[in-house]
């Protein structure tokens, strides 16, 4: 508790407490933590002299921000394009595999990987022109 | 001793996606094993996608290329002795002449896939820098003349002309100004703006630093959403040279990186200032407009990577140069990104002009599936299907405008005979349900009630009634909302029933 105290005060001084640098702060607190917890948030909103409630106003309107850890999710963080350019080429079938054999992930809007689809991304690397067959083998070698 | 022979494998996101840098691994392993001396540089992609991983030697007549390479094949690579140039099933002949890349004109892409990102003595000896040194030399005021003159307008979308934003943001009053990269590329079928900062990071700081010089501002921001994380990398690496080596004397720009956090709204460039100051990505009313009143309540300037990224090459060749490219109102060049089910995607830069069937027939080669063609979204999700008729548009903001469709960032997405127009105007909805910032109702509220009458037109309920509601709703959001998002979203969903009616009416005999 005390050590991620030190951490998250150490986060936001390396952004000299700045508000404007809050997204920058949430995203190097949740790599640090999994997560942001109620008190991380609180004590984000301490060192950046901002309210609560518009730390919460933040996370709650960005889409990266987890206020939980992932239950039951020991895995990668995985997310499958969901957008058209992945939709034209089977991303939507990718997606349907993913459900049905219980694999967690989330839904995006875009990798970029426009095309090479359907486009994956798990943690920070991007795979291309995926399918079922594909998708058990890379998720095997992030296990 | 003879010098190390050079070969080149992108690091490109995409190329990585396909697995280039195991591509790079197995060729540093094979070369060992075979105490062959070879030096591999990293580049990023020359934007022929379906080739990646695209792997290039350089030779006494240029640079020859192979690919698409899986570690697999390094092994017979190496027996076909490609260090030389020797033939493979794989070999496609020097990079340069492959139709694909000669038929374009690179001027914003012109070095990318051809140098080291990162190593600012190779931009340089690739024509970079030059714009910069020519803009050091010029008052404000010609700067922004030599940009209004080029007729350089926003590639980011809306095609707003570059040079009026800076010369306004010039003539305001301030003891503080900003410049800001849009690299927000939120838009399904795009991917430019990604491909241009992990492939040639020092056009887009140089373009930064010659609107700063162009305005008087010092410091800048480039906003990047996180589902690019390579491009944050490469950028941030790219800003830490670009401060080293101190290129303008006695002023000052700095350049900070700041990443999003997986909202589309914050490409709309007043959400996208809300997002930068710390604060939830909210669109705000115009005016102010931000030249005026932007970032921290100050005179900003906010264009997309591509804009800035082509501001180099018009400081360096000349207004002149740049506007004897294009038609019309549309001066100069377009890196269009093709995408979706097609043959060969990638990137090409062509000047306006150049129709939709060139590019999708021409340089794409049709579907990757083989399957008929049946449409293309052109200009991201707010953007019209164009239905196979009217592939004969000339590519400019304005012909584009009088087929109803929009250019956007240049995204083209193709669709073969499978897809269900009805889904797609759905899914337009419903995109918008998901990703508007909920400032205003049209939008808001609009996308929701669009979404519904989707649903039950597909369920074949009281189809033309709903199809009247449903043009009301898209009437209610185009004229009623805040900014693009809302406004825009119809644009999908009209040309969807305009173009394929018979996806909206119950099936017929035999369907």
């Amino acid at each position: 508790m005390v050590k991620s105290v030190k951490a998250m005060r150490q986060i936001c001084a390396g952004h000299d407490d700045r508000p404007d640098a809050l997204l920058e702060i949430l995203h190097e607190a949740q790599h640090a933590f999994g997560y942001l917890s109620k008190e991380t948030l609180i004590q984000i909103a301490d060192e950046l002299n901002i309210s609560r409630a518009d730390i919460y106003g933040v996370v709650s309107f960005y889409d990266d921000f987890r206020r939980e850890p992932h239950t039951g999710q020991t895995g990668p963080c995985m997310k499958i394009c969901r957008a058209e350019a992945c939709q034209a080429v089977g991303g939507e079938v990718l997606a349907d595999y993913a459900k049905n054999t219980g694999i967690q992930y989330h839904d995006v809007y875009c990798l970029g990987n426009c095309a090479l689809g359907p486009a994956v991304m798990i943690d920070d690397e991007l795979y291309g022109r995926v399918d079922a067959q594909k998708l058990d083998a890379i998720l095997k070698d992030h296990t | 001793m003879t010098n190390p022979l050079t070969i080149y494998v992108p690091c490109d996101a995409a190329a990585l996606s396909v697995g280039a840098d195991d591509v790079a691994i197995a060729i540093e392993q094979e070369a060992r094993q075979r105490n062959l001396d070879i030096k591999i540089i990293r580049n990023g992609s020359r934007g022929m996608l379906w080739l990646e991983p695209l792997v290039e030697i350089e030779t006494s007549k240029g640079r020859v290329a192979y690919g698409p390479i899986t570690v697999k094949n390094v092994q017979s690579l190496f027996d076909a002795n490609f260090l030389n140039g020797g033939d493979h099933k794989c070999a496609l002949g020097l990079t340069e002449a492959i139709p694909y890349f000669a038929n374009q004109e690179r001027l914003t892409f012109a070095r990318c896939g051809i140098i080291d990102p990162l190593d600012i003595s190779d931009y340089e000896a690739h024509g970079g820098l030059a714009g910069l040194r020519t803009a050091l030399a010029m008052t404000c005021e010609d700067i922004v003349d030599i940009v209004t003159k080029s007729g350089l307008r926003g590639r980011g979308g809306a095609g707003f002309p570059t040079g009026i934003k800076w010369k306004t943001a010039l003539e305001a009053k301030a003891n503080q100004k900003y410049i800001c990269a849009n690299a927000d590329e939120g838009d399904s079928g795009t991917f430019a703006d990604r491909m241009l900062m992990e492939g040639d990071p020092f056009s887009l700081l140089e373009g930064m630093t010659i609107a700063g010089l162009a305005v008087g501002a010092t410091i800048g921001y480039i906003y990047i959403r996180s589902e690019y994380p390579r491009a944050v990398k490469t950028m941030k690496r790219a800003v830490e040279i670009w401060q080293d080596a101190n290129l303008l004397g006695d002023r000052t720009f700095t350049i900070h990186i700041r990443m999003g956090a997986g909202a589309y709204i914050c490409g709309e460039e007043t959400s996208m200032l809300e997002s930068l100051e710390g604060k939830r990505g909210q669109v705000k009313v115009k005016p102010p407009i931000p030249a005026m009143e932007g970032l921290f309540g100050k005179p900003t300037i906010i264009n997309n990577v591509l804009s800035l990224a082509s501001v180099p090459i018009i400081l360096d060749k000349g207004a002149e140069f740049y506007q004897n490219y294009g038609q019309g109102r549309a001066r100069g060049t377009q890196p269009f990104q093709l995408g979706g089910d097609i043959k060969r995607g990638g990137l090409i830069e062509k000047a306006f002009g150049v129709t939709l069937r060139e590019l999708v027939e021409g340089f794409g080669g049709g579907t990757h599936s083989g399957k008929p063609v049946r449409t293309v979204q052109a200009g991201g999700p707010l953007g019209a299907y164009i239905p196979v008729s009217g592939f004969d548009v000339e590519m400019d903001y304005e012909k584009l405008a009088e087929a109803g469709a929009m250019l956007g960032h240049g995204g083209l997405v193709v669709f073969n005979e499978n897809v269900n127009m009805a889904h797609q105007a759905r899914f337009a909805m419903k995109f918008c349900e998901v990703e508007s910032c909920g400032k205003c109702t049209p939008c808001r509220i609009g996308s929701v009630r669009g979404k519904e009458t989707l649903d039950k037109i597909i369920a074949a309920e009281d189809v033309a009634d709903n199809l009247v509601l449903l043009e009301d709703i898209c009437e209610l959001m185009t004229d009623g909302s805040l900014c693009a998002m809302g406004g825009l979203t119809p644009m999908p969903v009209r040309s969807a029933i305009k173009h394929f009616g018979e996806d909206f009416t119950p099936a017929k005999d035999g369907g």
